[in-house]
Parts: structure tokens; C-alpha cells; sequence
């Protein structure tokens, strides 16, 4: 067997278990004891649907992969080490393991009461998988009593330092310094010193057993990136997303409102926002998803930086409150963390199907701001951009995420203040507050003046109904609504010119392009990547602004033989952007599996596209 | 009723003319609104109205105050989040039957039971208007119009029990008429802290004429209502020749000096007692057996939903506050690259 040390530029790991074996924390150290080495990082967590499946049944089964190293843009498409807590868990994963792999299993788990809860029919679980790569069978639970025999803590309570087991076994194999593990485990168990305790033994008798079996598992010495130097903290897109909106109204000077309902895959923004009453967020939680939207809408004439969060179901219920934050021209950030649908769909699994329910999903011609961000830590600069746009440009704005980015996790650089711009209020400038109306605009922009109740001499209406666009009293006058929907559409137009230009990275010289939006960056620059360094150049862009589209969209896709769109819908983004620029030919790459993109199945089908057109 | 010196019902007023039909019972209401505000002395720039849709909720183009003439049914969740993002602002929220308690019911019943300080008008037609005459749920069983031309087949909410059902801590009713009676139940709810809501029976010249007269006509007025004021004997009748007595569980009028009855035995009205019984047993009779009550029901002190927010905020922050997103984080798991 080989027992070398392997050199790997990225290595993808991925910890399953029951749904109460601690695979999320796990995963999450060996992720940040990883970062803090320098790798750069990206996970994905795995869970279960239910709530609480029966112990060691293929439905309780929760996995965390991630993937460290240079370059690292996703958590991978296959995992190199599979760490495997019973036998549901490795029958679940073992689809997961990349050709080579190796898959290391608790073997005190492999008794005829846990393969009969997995469904196996045979007692050897290896063979009745057809597994042939390499199975270190580890007695995880065990060595973990075995540490823990005398500290007199009860079977149950040590049964759940597993984990940390396992993680200490990890550390050894990727040469993670224990210190640093341990580090982590004292923050987290700060309150509990005997659990802390108990932990630290079962850490080190993990990476001590890995040492005793050294002659028969390879090590593996991950490449680091020249990171730039900082202050780093983990970070989901959830949270990245609820932390760049309490950047933006600091930035702003406005409060932040948030109003929303719990849905999957979007309430740990909700969760994040309430806990932040120690930044003075307000984050109430309304009776219905209109009533979030609604709430907002109150919140925003009231002067506050509001928000409301949801998934798409919800955004469908929200429409008609969008509308009238249209027409009121008040600023709004909807942040919509798209799951699979139609209808309830698959909750907890990602899609980008709500493009153009964000786009067109109201009544009217009711235009509207369409931002997505690219990664987990994007979602700090997207919801910060969101904000910007609604309240510089008096407008609602639609942050699209989605349930990878916003479960996913990256290393990211905590941001100085001054590194985001300050944001400007329109507020009513003093020299037109004597001939002030609701409806005067920037000329520049074409915002409405925000002005704040509570201000004298300012007391106006807004309403749902057409404003005359002079005196901003209610108007059926056939000209002037045709002139207000005008404006509005113009307004969010304009806003073309306070948005960076479409950026293009792999090899621009290319005559292909690859396109995406939104979360699936990683993936797709990664393809792009792999393919220039494979020698078939391709050249990638990937949208954050949707609408309106950077000012330089249409020059950057001319440049191009073929543009491919790849997308994980059936082609929303293509038709629009094939609807706006009739004379490109856009090819399309679709995935609706409620899944992220794999590298591997992009490259396989740009190729195909490109030898299409070549034999064409 | 005390006047305030600083301000008068035109204050209140904006320059739009007034869009509703002649005749028409917001109008009444409109004035006795532009009064109360007055009376209350709340300026108008710290005043915010916001309605649904539907006739009532034209009332906003008619405010020189902070208005929004929202969506069909939502104005109480506006209103809410306003409220909360801007707790100095003294809120008014205007709906109809039909705005309120059928599109808007969820966020009514919502509002009343987290108590947040808005002042929640309910104008009861029984009819839906601006589409020119459906029954709505507050019309009675076997009502006749456009959407049930047979009669109606089901039975009514009764806003009031909607509010107790709520856990309500504040209701009164008037009617669009009785300016006198509007005016002290608007101040009475302006001064209430937290959700106060108003019924106001309310007459659609146009598509339901006269829904009201049973109680309203001039004729029988004081013997089918009782104006209920705290403190006060509930007495009613012409001459206040009749009184509520308690009978068993229930509640009975009577006539004072007949069958035994004297004027001890007539109840005073306590609308600060924390529990709703009784109220809701006022608040439920219809002017048939039991006359109708208007007046300030109920007006119980109860923890009020923006305060709390605003305090529990100010408690975290003196506990745990962070100055900045920044603080916040490095307080929290972090490493540094060098």
C-alpha cells in the first residue's frame, strides 16, 4: 500500500453521520483550523429533511464537505477522504468518493443492528457497496470510551465526543495543528470545562492513532495561497447577507428594519438579524410573508433601511407589497434565497428559478432592481450593494441567493469600514423644501426625495394609486401615467452607471464564452479554469447585476463566437439576456436536479457545445 | 373634553377636495377625526395615517399629515412596521369591514394581539363600496346584493369579538353621526397606549342605505344603544329611565323602579378591569334584546409591542452592545493572516 505523503493543490473532505454524531461542528473546525493555515476554504453543509430522522436510518444521515487548498472556489464535486460515522452514513456518501479516495469508517458501528437500520442485506457492507477503494476501519467509538474511561462522564455524554475523534484521526492525516483545534474547542465549550476536557483526550488519542496506523493511510500536505493579510472569521452566505445590510445602515445612517416569516432555506437571516439587537437592529418576525414585506414597506416611509426576507413561495406572496414600493418609489431590499419549486418543491435543495419571478413577478409594468451574489462571502458586498442601489435610487431591489451560497461557508476577510463607500440618502434638499412635492426628482438619477416623517414642514402622501408626476396628487390622466411608468423604468435604468462593468476572467482571448449569475460562480469559474489549463481556452463572466445588465453587456458578448449560458433552471437568464441582445448566439447549459453545478459535467458540456459547432 | 391651544381641526386638514359620495358617513367621521387629532395636540408632521383600500381608505388624501394609502387589506401590517421602525410618530390606521377583517383579517387580528400602539379605525358598512356592492363579513346571514343575490349563506364576524378572540386590551364604537360620541372614543384611543381599535358603524348611502337604522334612527336611538363611559352607571333610554343589571351570567336591562329593580342594582361601567368578561358581553349586544353599546369599552394598560422592542434593544446594547458591525465580529470566532 502506499504510504507516502501526497502533494495536493486542494483536497476535498467530507464527514457524514447520523444527524446527531456532530459532523456539522466537526467539518466546521477542521475547516477554520484549515483557513487559518492559509488554505483558502469552501464548504457545503448536507442535511437531512427531517427534523430528526431515527438514529442510524439513511434519512438521519448529515453530511459537511469541504474543500481546502489553492484556489478553491467550491466545495468540490468529489471528496478525496470520506469519513463515514456508521453504515447509513457510508451508504449515503460513498457516491460522494473521487476515484482514489480513501473512506475511513467507525467498523464498532458496523454491527448487525446498524446495517439492518441502513438497509443492508448482508453483514459485510463494504463488499454489498462494491467499494474498492481504500477502507481504513477505525473502532472510533471505542478508543473514544476507552479515553473517556475514566473521567466518569456517562456512556451517553461520551458518545458524543465522536466526532472530535474522528476530527483528531483528520488532523493527523492532514497535518492540522491539534493547538489550534483546541483553540476552537475552548470557545466553544467555554462554559463547560469538563466537556472541553473530554474533548481535547479524544482529539489527541484520534491524531495518536493515526500516527500507530501510519504505516497503511497516506498524509497529505495541502497546498496554502497567499492570503491577504487580515482579520478572518467563517462565514455562511446567510450571515455574510445580514451583515452587509447592518454595513449598509451604518454606512447610510438609517436604521435597519427587517421584517420577515420563517421559510427554508432564508431564516438564519432572520435568526442572525434578531440576535443583532446588540448592533440596535430591529428584526420582527410578522404573521405571514406579506405581512413581512408589508411591515417593510412601513418601516422603509418611516425612514428606516428595510428589508425583507424570504424564499420563493414567499416571494410570490410578497408581489403585490413589491409593487407598491414601486410605485410609492421607496426603498426596499427583498432578499429571496431561492430552493427548489414550483409550489413548495424541494425546500431545503438549490435552484436559480426564481429569475424571472424577480424580474416580472407583478402586476403592471413594475420595474425593478435584480442583484445576485456570487459566493458565500459575496453575499456581504451583494446585500451592501442591494441597499446602496434602493436607497440611493429610491427603488425596491431583489437580492437573489440561493440555498448553496446561503449554507455554504467560506473564509472571509473581516472589512474595514472604509472599505465599503458611504451611502447618500436622497433626502429633500434644504433649497426645495418651500416647493417641495412628493414626486420631484434628482435630475441626475431620476430618485424621488426620501422624506422622513417625523419632519416638519415635509407632510406628503404617498399611496398605490398613479401620482401626478408635478404635484404628486393621486392622477388617472391617461399622459401622465404613461410619463410615470417611463420615469420609473428610466430610473432603474440609469442605475446602469453606478454598477462596475461586467468582468471577464479565464482567458478573455478565447472565442467561447462562459456565462453564469449568481451562486453557481464557483463552479463555473472553476470549469472555465480547468479548461484553460487544459489547453481549450474559454473565456467566463459571471452576472451579480442583473437589472439592469452592466452598461458594457452587450460589447463584452459581441466579442464572442458562441456565449453559453449555464444556468440551474431551464434557461431564465438565456432568454433574457437573448430577449435584450437578439443578434448573440447564446447556447445553453441546464441543470434542475436541485443541485449545484459539478465542475466536471460544465466542462464536459462546453466541450460538447464547442465541438457542435465546429462540426456544424 | 380639554381643548389643546396649540392646534385646530383645520391643521388637520389637507387642500384636496373631499371624493366621497354626498351623504356619505365618512365625511362625518373625517370631521370628527380632524377634531380629535386637534384635541390630542399630536402635530401633524409627528402624525402618520395609513389605510387599506377601499372607500375609508381614500381618508390619508385628506390628512395634512404623514399619509400612505397602502394595498387592499394591509394597512395594519404597515402600520406595524412603521410604528416600530419609528415609535415616536403617533400612528392612525384606517380600514374598512372588508379591508380589515377579509383580506386584512390575519394582520388585524395580529395587530390587536401583539398590541402594538396604533390607533386601528374600522369603518362598518357592512358592504363593500368601491366595487359597488358585495356582501362583506360583516353583513348579516341572508343578506341580499350583487355577489349573493339570493341572501347570504354564512354568518358574520363581529369586529369586537374578533378583538377579544385577540386578546384586545382597547375597544370602543361609535357612529358616523354622533360626532360627539366619535370625537371622545378618538382621543380616548389616541391616549390609549397600544393597539385601540374603533369600530364606527358607518352608512353606504349608495349601495347600502339605512344598514344602520335599527340603531340609528332618531326615533329609537336612545332606547336600542347605551353610551358606556367609565365610572358611570350604565343607564340608557330617553329619560335614562333604564339600566344593565347582571343576571346570573348574563346581562338584562331593565327598567329602574320596576320588578324590584332600584339604581344600586344597575352596573358601573369599569373599562380598565383586566378581564374582558363583562366587556365582551357589552360589546356583543345588538340594540334587539340588549342595546347597543358605543362609548370606550374596554381600556386595559398591557405591555405595548414597539416599547418592548425599543427597550429590549436598549437592554441588549447596555448588556452587550457593539458600536460597530466590526466590534461585533472580532468579539467573535476570528484568526488573523499576517
Amino acid at each position: 500500500m502506499n504510504t507516502s505523503v501526497k502533494e495536493l493543490e486542494k483536497v476535498v473532505v467530507r464527514f457524514s453521520g447520523d444527524s446527531g454524531d456532530g459532523m456539522q461542528l466537526a467539518g466546521n473546525m477542521f475547516t477554520n483550523v484549515s483557513a487559518g493555515l492559509g488554505c483558502s476554504v469552501s464548504t457545503f453543509p448536507d442535511y437531512p429533511a427531517e427534523i430528526r430522522a431515527p438514529q442510524g436510518s439513511l434519512s438521519g444521515v448529515s453530511g459537511f464537505q469541504v474543500s481546502v487548498g489553492s484556489g478553491v472556489h467550491t466545495p468540490g464535486d468529489q471528496c478525496n477522504v470520506l469519513i463515514a460515522m456508521n453504515p447509513a452514513a457510508l451508504k449515503q456518501n460513498i457516491k460522494f468518493l473521487a476515484p482514489g479516495g480513501v473512506v475511513i469508517i467507525d467498523i464498532d458501528t458496523f454491527k448487525s443492528e446498524g446495517l439492518k437500520k441502513a438497509m443492508f442485506e448482508t453483514e459485510d457492507a463494504i463488499k454489498e457497496l462494491g467499494i474498492t477503494a481504500q477502507v481504513v476501519e477505525v473502532p472510533i467509538t471505542s478508543m473514544t470510551k476507552a479515553a473517556l474511561a475514566d473521567t466518569g462522564m456517562d456512556l451517553k455524554s461520551m458518545l458524543k465526543c465522536r466526532n472530535i475523534l474522528a476530527l483528531g484521526l483528520v488532523c493527523w492525516l492532514f497535518d492540522r495543528p491539534l493547538d489550534a483545534v483546541k483553540h476552537l474547542l475552548k470557545n466553544k465549550f467555554a462554559k463547560k470545562p469538563a466537556v472541553y476536557d473530554a474533548n481535547c483526550r479524544v482529539l489527541d488519542a484520534g491524531y495518536d492513532y493515526g500516527h500507530n496506523i501510519h504505516a497503511s493511510v497516506s498524509t497529505y500536505r495541502i497546498e496554502t495561497e497567499d492570503i491577504r493579510p487580515g482579520v478572518y472569521t467563517d462565514i455562511n452566505g446567510n450571515t455574510a447577507t445580514a451583515w452587509g445590510l447592518i454595513m449598509a445602515s451604518e454606512k447610510a445612517g438609517r436604521p435597519l428594519f427587517l421584517g420577515s416569516y420563517p421559510i427554508t432555506p432564508a431564516t438564519d437571516i432572520l435568526h442572525e438579524l434578531a440576535k443583532r439587537k446588540d448592533l440596535g437592529v430591529k428584526a420582527v418576525q410578522m404573521e405571514d410573508e406579506i405581512a413581512g414585506v408589508c411591515s417593510a414597506i412601513g418601516a422603509s416611509f418611516a425612514g428606516n433601511l428595510a428589508v425583507t426576507s424570504t424564499s420563493g413561495p414567499g416571494l410570490a406572496l410578497k408581489s403585490e407589497g413589491i409593487g407598491l414600493a414601486v410605485i410609492a418609489e421607496l426603498p426596499l431590499v427583498v432578499i429571496d434565497v431561492q430552493r427548489g419549486g414550483p409550489s413548495t418543491g424541494l425546500p431545503t435543495k438549490t435552484e436559480q428559478t426564481d429569475l424571472m419571478q424577480a424580474l416580472y413577478g407583478r402586476n403592471g409594468e413594475s420595474p425593478i432592481v435584480v442583484v445576485a451574489p456570487a459566493s458565500p462571502t459575496d453575499c456581504f458586498t451583494m446585500a451592501f450593494e442591494a441597499c446602496r442601489i434602493a436607497i440611493e435610487h429610491m427603488t425596491p431591489v431583489i437580492l437573489l441567493s440561493d440555498a448553496f451560497i446561503g449554507n455554504g461557508s467560506s473564509a472571509w476577510r473581516v472589512p474595514d469600514a472604509d472599505e465599503y463607500p458611504t451611502i447618500h440618502p436622497r433626502y429633500v434638499p434644504a433649497e426645495l423644501r418651500e416647493a417641495w412635492k412628493p414626486y420631484m426628482r434628482d435630475e441626475e438619477n431620476l430618485a424621488r426625495y426620501w422624506a422622513i416623517p417625523g419632519t416638519e414642514g415635509l407632510t406628503h402622501r404617498l399611496g398605490g394609486l398613479e401620482k401626478d408626476s408635478a404635484t404628486g396628487a393621486i392622477s388617472t390622466d391617461p399622459v401622465n401615467h404613461e410619463k410615470m411608468v417611463n420615469l420609473r423604468r428610466r430610473k432603474v435604468e440609469l442605475i446602469a452607471n453606478d454598477i462596475p462593468e461586467l468582468e471577464v476572467l479565464g482567458d478573455p482571448s478565447a472565442d467561447t464564452l462562459l456565462v453564469g449569475w449568481g451562486g453557481t460562480y464557483g463552479h463555473l469559474r472553476s470549469a472555465a479554469e480547468e479548461m484553460c489549463r487544459e489547453g481549450e481556452p474559454v473565456a467566463f463572466a459571471q452576472f451579480r447585476y442583473i437589472n439592469p445588465l452592466p452598461a458594457n453587456t452587450r460589447k463584452v458578448f459581441s466579442q464572442y463566437k458562441r456565449v453559453i449560458v449555464a444556468e440551474l433552471n431551464t434557461g431564465q437568464m438565456a432568454d433574457y439576456l437573448q430577449a435584450k441582445m437578439p443578434e448573440i448566439n447564446i447556447k445553453r447549459i441546464n441543470k434542475i436536479q436541485g443541485q449545484p453545478f459539478m465542475i466536471q459535467e460544465v466542462k464536459d458540456a462546453v466541450k460538447r457545445i464547442i465541438s457542435e459547432a465546429k462540426n456544424a | 373634553m380639554e381643548e389643546n391651544k396649540t392646534f385646530c381641526a383645520a391643521d388637520y386638514k389637507s387642500n384636496q377636495s373631499v371624493r366621497w359620495c354626498p351623504g356619505c358617513g365618512d365625511h362625518a367621521i373625517l370631521n370628527s377625526l380632524h377634531k380629535a387629532m386637534a384635541t390630542v395636540g399630536v402635530p401633524p408632521h409627528m402624525t402618520a395615517v395609513i389605510s387599506g383600500i377601499g372607500c375609508s381608505s381614500r381618508l390619508p388624501y385628506y390628512m395634512n399629515t404623514y399619509g400612505f394609502h397602502t394595498i387592499h387589506g394591509r394597512a395594519a401590517a404597515i402600520a406595524t412596521g412603521f410604528k416600530v421602525a419609528n415609535p415616536e410618530m403617533t400612528v392612525w390606521q384606517i380600514s374598512g369591514d372588508g379591508d380589515g377583517l377579509a383580506i386584512g383579517g390575519n394582520h388585524f387580528i395580529h395587530a390587536v394581539r401583539r398590541n402594538i400602539d396604533i390607533n386601528m379605525l374600522l369603518f362598518n358598512n357592512k358592504i363593500y363600496g368601491l366595487t359597488k356592492g358585495q356582501y362583506s363579513p360583516t353583513s348579516d346571514r341572508g343578506f341580499v346584493s350583487k355577489s349573493s343575490p339570493y341572501g347570504t349563506t354564512e354568518d358574520p364576524f363581529i369586529p369586537a369579538e374578533l378583538v377579544f378572540g385577540a386578546r384586545g386590551n382597547f375597544f370602543a364604537r361609535s357612529i358616523d353621526v354622533e360626532l360627539q360620541t366619535s370625537q371622545e372614543v378618538l382621543v380616548a384611543a389616541a391616549r390609549h397606549k397600544g393597539a385601540s381599535v374603533v369600530e364606527i358603524l358607518q352608512n353606504c348611502v349608495i349601495f347600502n342605505n339605512g344598514i344602520h337604522n335599527f340603531i340609528t334612527d332618531k326615533e329609537h336611538r336612545a332606547e336600542r344603544t347605551i353610551h358606556l363611559r367609565h365610572g358611570e352607571k350604565m343607564l340608557f333610554g330617553p329619560n335614562n329611565e333604564r339600566g344593565l343589571v347582571q343576571d346570573g351570567f348574563l346581562l338584562k336591562a331593565v327598567t329602574v323602579g320596576e320588578d324590584g329593580y332600584t339604581l344600586d342594582d344597575v352596573l358601573v361601567h369599569d373599562a380598565h378591569c383586566p378581564s374582558n368578561f363583562l366587556h365582551q358581553q357589552l360589546a356583543m349586544m345588538d340594540g334587539h334584546d340588549l342595546p347597543l353599546a358605543v362609548g370606550v369599552i374596554r381600556d386595559v394598560e398591557a405591555p405595548v409591542y414597539n416599547d418592548e422592542v425599543t427597550e429590549q434593544v436598549a437592554e441588549v446594547r447596555a448588556r452587550k452592545g457593539f458600536d460597530t458591525l466590526r466590534d461585533m465580529i472580532l468579539a467573535g470566532e476570528t484568526w488573523e493572516v499576517k
